[in-house]
């Protein structure tokens, strides 16, 4: 693998603005870090959603259950095995679980794949709570030390090793079969790409990670319930992030999950009363105006300064 | 006998959740997310009609009927036909679609805070018993049935057999076609949209006599609808009538029988199994 | 500071108007609260937590405000809605200590949501009157969080309780040993069923129907016509807002025959006894207070006066309560937190609930735990340490 001097200069910036990111806490160790803990992990859950979704097409709704998987794993397993081998097992069970999806389901197209990976993600969600139950389980109390710094941390270091994934995919032979058969899929086929294979190694993607978040967030919520760990609006949020930032550039979610954070931020300091009514204003006026989210916004300007360039 | 009686009391109210949706996915192409706060705005006027001039849910039916229609029709006139026009295949529509709607859900979630504050409502109606068949049933549940029963029957003779109902088929099979032999599918779409609405909230009335709902519960009734939608067959009446039938009564099998802890995970197990073996749906045609 | 461009220019709109707030209000205290208003738990904390605040605010301000080292202060309320999402909950308390710089924050709603602030109220030094907070694990959690306090009680206590009352009604002959039990499949109903059973067990009880159903579950005749087959002499179902108003009406329907029957959270709701009617008498209930003492008389004539709606007969009395208990605080020590978190420790407050005081795990001892409704009114039949309780009466039918 050769690198170019663009990568390189590409790679030194990303070091940077992860070390910039990185010394927030030494900063703010209040409020905004609560807000770069939420960029953390959204950026983390939305990033990767958009390394399976961006090339393939596919809509997935599964965010809540791997990400409500992983809480579990830090939550039943805190008391016996130390905190970073949990958000390493709750990375290697999220993997599996999005295999065994995948294997199952990726041939499903559309519609029919988005509604199924809702129902994935209410039915893990009540199986967890139904063996919970018969097992005489009692709440499960999740009481450490990592304070939110060492959350934000942990949560930055999963967003690098996404985005060096994302960044490898995209040279690799995988990531250009993908682009094939995101382009066409009979294409891909023809010329001899496991289109199937191809599919089900990239969502082990989103899925370990969403699983990663989890187990790194559970110290953060403290107490783990189902209807807390697995609330589906998780994964509709992951959704229009990534599709508001633009899920076809690895730094599209990037750029949606930021301003959308502060978006909800300012709204629900602003209008405690009417929080969900302005959300949802706010958000048909970013459908119908910004129709290709930031990127396409970006590449619309970017192609206007590039033909006036030319006159 | 029990429990199948049960199953398919259970069975008509997810009918009742669902139907408004397929007309709406299944013709306009539009998968609504907002779906539930329609249902629970149909619910909140039956219980205000109910509780302040005892007005009996079986009557604000009627009341609650033109006012979804006209809302949805508007909704979709305002909101969704920009869309539509604006999206050059399907996929696209389909995205802009959930984003908008999603949208258009907190905003009915947020309007219905504001007008009536977030407490649940719940009021008793008709929650006598009904003996059939030497058991017992609520019969406010035997009235919802009754009224799903008609509904479904009404809308399948309906599409089957007049003229508007066999172009919004021609729709929902094939758009692009449907064009051709000059049918004006952007007023059917609007109209199956709007249908659909009316339905839904005519739903929501219903449900609200035996369930009890609040502001925020739509979700709830969007995902079990589109479950079932899809289960049955994007467009297809019959499709999603099967469905939520076997949906019903599945659940009560698996409740009064296994465990009913295991109700929902049986459902979907249910709705996954049958998405593995036809994924187009109990009767839905196969993509093309 | 190393704060990047646009963090700066957020941060500047966002402290701007923090400003105008707070530059208007010099001299008020600022109170912060944050709990449902959208979201699964907006139902419960509609009828509990929201009324009961403003009315203690408009209470408090009416009169002239606090008293704060010989000066009257008004109360400012600054509120936020929380969606039910830990996550929301953890900013707003953020955004409250660090931007709004609330002088007191009202604990959350719900016991995983007062669970992911109570961190944040431990680092910020803010005083944490839990409410509806519901747990076993208060010595544990007091010791991590030292400004957390417990006011409603135990898990073990409200199902021990319950269990009691039974025993006394099987003692005197009332009815037989035999109980048919069920849980919501979540947090809540689970916590509560393990730890009913040993106990039930305990006490000689034989269970002939247990089983969970899910939280969402839109039919609940199953469970009943379970329950029915087995022929139980007492229902007990720790059950949620939307399941117990269903497996009520599917007792009604199914006339479940049972001497006492009971259901968890939101039986106390004003409205459950509004939709039921004469069906609900003797149906028995978590929580209660004493309905006929002259403060919650007086107490929920205001409630209604000034929110439109009438308290529940649990824990919007305790809501209100603790803040009469933060107020008291204030008007002893000041606006210092940790003074008002030491005073809390150590002493007595009078409220409509009677007195209360925090023990050596910062909970509060006395509380109640079972109810009844009796003649329209739900009234306390089991408690620790309260004045009121009356007799259980027998469950006679649903007419």
């Amino acid at each position: 693998m050769s690198l170019t001097g663009t990568d390189i200069r590409n790679l030194f910036l990303a070091a940077l603005a992860l070390t910039i990111c990185a010394l927030l806490p030494l900063g703010d160790n209040g409020y905004w870090l609560g807000l770069g803990v939420t960029i953390a992990m959204f950026t983390a859950l939305a990033t990767s959603w958009a390394l399976f979704s961006g090339p393939t097409h596919y809509i997935s709704l599964a965010t809540a259950a791997f990400f409500g998987v992983g809480t579990y794993v830090t939550g039943l397993g805190i008391d016996n095995l130390p905190f970073w081998s949990l958000v390493g097992l709750a990375g290697l069970i999220g993997a599996i679980l999005a295999a065994l999806v995948g294997l199952a389901t990726l041939r499903l197209s559309g519609v029919y794949f988005v509604i199924f990976t809702l129902g994935l993600a209410e039915l893990v969600r009540q199986v967890i709570t139904w063996v919970q139950n018969n097992t005489g389980q009692k709440g499960l109390y999740v009481l450490t030390d990592l304070d939110e710094a060492g959350i934000y941390w942990w949560l930055l270091g999963l967003c690098a090793i996404v985005f060096l994934a994302g960044w490898l995919i995209g040279r690799s032979r995988l990531g250009f079969a993908l682009r094939i058969i995101g382009d066409d899929e009979t294409v891909a086929a023809h010329s001899g790409i496991n289109t199937a294979r191809a599919k089900v190694l990239l969502f082990m993607v989103p899925g370990a990670v969403a699983a990663m978040t989890g187990a790194i967030l559970a110290p953060r919520y403290v107490y783990i319930e189902p209807s807390l760990a697995f609330a589906p609006i998780l994964s509709f949020q992951v959704v229009i992030m990534a599709l508001l930032g633009g899920a076809s550039r690895l730094w599209g979610p990037l750029v949606g999950v930021i301003p959308f954070t502060f978006l909800l931020e300012a709204v629900s300091s602003n209008f405690p009363n009417q929080t969900t009514l302005v959300i949802g204003v706010a958000f048909l006026v970013i459908v119908y105006l910004l129709p290709g989210g930031f990127v396409g916004l970006l590449n619309k300007i970017m192609h206007r300064i590039n033909t006036r360039e030319r006159f | 006998m029990d429990i199948l009686i049960t199953g398919i009391l259970l069975g008509g109210t997810y009918a009742l959740i669902a139907m408004g949706l397929n007309l709406q996915y299944g013709v306009a192409r539009i998968m609504n997310l907002a779906n539930g706060e329609i249902l629970v705005a149909g619910g909140y006027f039956a219980f205000i009609a109910y509780t302040s001039t005892q007005l009996s849910p079986i009557l604000t039916i009627f009341l609650v009927a033109p006012l979804a229609f006209a809302l949805n029709w508007l909704i979709y006139r305002v909101m969704l036909q920009p869309l539509v026009n604006r999206a050059k295949n399907r996929g696209q529509l389909e995205t802009d679609s959930i984003l908008a709607t999603f949208g258009l859900s907190f905003i009915g979630v947020g309007l219905m805070l504001s007008f009536f504050g977030g407490d649940y409502f719940s009021y008793s109606f008709m929650a006598v018993p009904v003996e059939l068949l030497g058991s017992t049933y609520g019969a406010n549940r035997v009235l919802s049935f009754v009224m799903a029963v008609l509904m479904c029957g009404a809308l399948y003779v309906w599409l089957n057999w007049s003229r508007a109902g066999l172009s919004i088929r021609a729709i929902a099979t094939a758009p692009a076609s449907a064009r051709l032999v000059g049918i004006d599918v952007k007023h059917l779409s609007a109209l199956a949209f709007a249908l659909g609405g009316a339905v839904t909230a005519v739903g929501g009335a219903l449900i609200s006599t035996y369930l009890t709902l609040d502001a925020s519960t739509g979700v709830v009734f969007t995902l079990k609808a589109l479950i079932i939608v899809i289960m049955g067959g994007v467009g297809d009446v019959r499709g999603t009538i099967v469905a939520a039938l076997l949906l019903g009564i599945l659940e009560t099998v698996v409740a009064s029988l296994l465990d009913p802890g295991l109700t929902l995970a049986a459902a979907y197990v249910m709705f996954l199994g049958i998405l593995l073996f036809r994924p187009q749906g109990l009767f839905g045609k196969k993509p093309t | 500071m190393n704060r990047r461009p646009f963090l700066k220019l957020v941060s500047a709109l966002t402290i701007a108007s923090a400003l105008v707030a707070s530059a208007a209000s010099a001299d008020t205290i600022r109170i912060g609260a944050v709990a449902p208003k959208t979201g699964p738990l907006a139902g419960g904390a509609t009828v509990t937590q929201w009324p009961s605040i403003y009315l203690w605010v408009d209470q408090v301000n009416k009169a002239g405000g606090l008293t704060v080292d010989g000066e009257q202060m008004m109360i400012e309320l600054i509120e936020y809605d929380d969606q039910t999402n830990p996550g929301e909950t953890i900013k707003a308390v953020q955004r409250l200590a660090t931007q709004d710089d609330a002088h007191f924050i009202i604990a959350p709603y719900g016991t995983g949501l007062n669970l992911a602030a109570a961190p944040l109220f431990d680092r910020y030094g803010y005083p944490q009157i839990a409410v509806s907070a519901i747990t076993d694990q208060q010595a544990d959690l007091s010791d991590k969080f030292p400004n957390m306090f417990f006011t409603l009680g135990t898990t073990t206590a409200l199902a021990a309780d319950v269990v009691k009352v039974l025993s006394d009604m099987r003692d005197a002959g009332q009815m037989g040993d035999k109980v048919a039990m069920v849980n919501v499949a979540d947090a809540f109903g689970i916590e509560l069923a393990t730890a009913a059973k040993p106990l039930f067990e305990g006490a000689g009880f034989e269970i002939v129907y247990e089983t969970s159903y899910p939280l969402g579950t839109q039919d609940l005749s199953p469970v009943i016509k379970g329950a029915a087959a087995a022929e139980p002499d007492a229902f007990v179902a720790w059950s949620y807002p939307p399941d117990t108003f269903g497996l009520t009406e599917q007792a009604m329907i199914e006339n479940l025959d049972v001497k006492a029957f009971y259901t968890a959270v939101a039986t106390p709701f004003p409205g459950y006894g509004a939709r039921f009617g004469a069906a609900a008498e003797g149906v028995l209930g978590a929580g209660g207070v004493n309905p006929e003492s002259p403060a919650f008389m007086e107490y929920a004539a205001a409630h209604e006066a000034v929110t439109g709606s009438k308290p529940d007969y649990w824990a919007s009395a305790t809501t209100y309560a603790s803040l009469e208990i933060l107020a008291q605080s204030i008007e002893a020590v000041g606006l210092d937190r940790a003074d008002v978190t030491a005073h809390l420790k150590e002493s007595t407050f009078e409220t409509i609930l009677g007195p209360i005081s925090f023990d050596e795990n910062n909970s509060n001892a006395d509380f109640w735990t079972v109810g009844q409704w009796q003649g329209g009114v739900f009234k306390g039949v089991a408690s620790r340490g309260r004045d009121g309780t009356v007799p259980v009466i027998l469950k006679d039918g649903w007419e």
